[in-house]
């Protein structure tokens, strides 16, 4: 990595002090951990000033059935993951926010980024989790008036039975 | 059907099953797909309508993507839950009469894909006549379904059955016959739901009443049990 990213934590940790959770490295990938109250500043400060310009993705992570060894790292239940990536150092940063399972919300990212828009659709969709300030928080993989969020870890592979719940074809009969 | 009719006069008899036969010869020669391509079977279907395995030479000369001009339906490809209302409304505009093919594992059974969103073959929901198996089959496969949808024509035998899928599988029996007048409400199955049965289905309490009502299914009848299927004369 061009970047360093001791250096980056020690300046998080001295402007956001509690907030910044821990950081670490996955298969060569930095991660950074922070609680979900202070994601908008600590993304703004990255968007800004560590010249992390371009946010690739916006996804989120259950970690209920999560083995012991890697549920350690899980405050909450859920976890908004934003990949960020700098044009300027040629390095690709993770930031991870944990969020509860009762008050599933989250500050929106999309003042910072137009890509955090759908990203955070599709979050909502899948995980069950609200942006607020999000301007058009609706559902975008599955149909408008679906039930349930699909890829938490609880809900069922072949889903609720929604998958046979079609009118069937009926032939107008002759008159 | 084809049985001459032993009469002393005679003439009506005859022509009137020449003139049957005729008519499905005309059918069968001249089957006008509507491609009902979603996935991967679509590029093999693309194949099979194209210059090597040339499907017009069968009849299939108009290949085009409007319901109202054809005859044929192929679902190629898997078709998932936001896309069975757009199959169902596009199935419901082609004139009859029609007939469909499912074409692939996913179409005929959901293939691969036992999730949430996958449709468990379409057959559940449209009456289907002839499916391939295959990830994707060969178009000479495809062809192979074509001309036994054209022997089918010169049968002349009537549509298939509406199957419901949610039973045991060696539990299959038709439950709406589509070339019969079928009766009733819409059938909506989910015997293993663990949902508790909702009067008001839930687009309704979240959109409210729907703005247009269907109005083939109120001319269908009133809501009698499925064993009393009425029979055409």
């Amino acid at each position: 990595m061009a970047f360093d990213l001791q250096s980056l934590m020690t300046t998080l940790k001295s402007r956001f002090g509690d907030d910044v959770l821990g950081h670490g490295e996955s298969r060569g990938q930095a991660v950074v951990s922070i609680r979900r109250g202070a994601s908008l500043p600590v993304l703004r400060f990255l968007r800004d000033e560590a010249h992390f310009e371009m946010l690739t993705d916006v996804t989120c992570v259950d970690s209920l059935r999560l083995p012991p060894d890697m549920q350690r790292d899980y405050s909450e239940r859920f976890a908004v993951v934003y990949q960020l990536y700098s044009l300027t150092h040629n390095a690709r940063l993770r930031v991870k926010a944990f969020v509860p399972e009762e008050t599933c919300e989250i500050d929106s990212a999309t003042p910072l980024w137009d890509a955090a828009n759908w990203g955070e659709r599709e979050a909502y969709d899948m995980f069950g989790v609200v942006f607020r300030g999000h301007p058009d928080l609706k559902r975008i993989l599955m149909p408008d008036n679906y039930e349930g969020y699909p890829l938490r870890k609880d809900y069922p592979l072949k889903g609720r039975g929604e998958r046979d719940r079609f009118e069937k074809y009926t032939e107008i009969p002759p008159r | 059907m084809s049985e001459t009719i032993n009469r002393k006069t005679g003439a009506a008899g005859f022509i009137t099953t020449r003139v049957q036969e005729l008519i499905n010869w005309g059918r069968r020669n001249s089957l006008w797909p509507m491609p009902f391509g979603t996935a991967c079977c679509a590029i093999e279907m693309m194949a099979t309508l194209s210059s090597r395995y040339d499907l017009s030479r069968f009849g299939a000369e108009v290949i085009r993507f409007s319901p109202r001009q054809s005859d044929l339906m192929i679902v190629s490809g898997r078709v998932c839950l936001k896309m069975m209302p757009v199959l169902l409304e596009i199935y419901n505009q082609m004139p009859d009469p029609k007939w469909c093919i499912s074409m692939g594992a996913c179409a005929s059974t959901g293939g691969v894909f036992d999730t949430y969103t996958m449709i468990q073959g379409v057959d559940q929901f449209i009456p289907v006549d002839v499916y391939i198996p295959g990830c994707p089959p060969r178009p000479e496969s495809l062809i192979d379904a074509l001309m036994l949808i054209q022997e089918r024509i010169r049968r002349g035998e009537k549509q298939t059955k509406v199957y419901d899928r949610t039973k045991h599988p060696l539990d299959l029996e038709p439950i709406a016959l589509v070339s019969e007048a079928a009766e009733g409400a819409p059938v909506l199955t989910g015997s293993r739901l663990s949902l508790p049965p909702q009067d008001v289905p839930a687009q309704e309490q979240n959109f409210g009443p729907p703005e247009r009502i269907v109005t083939h299914v109120e001319r269908l009848g009133q809501g009698k049990p499925l064993t009393e299927l009425k029979r055409d004369t």
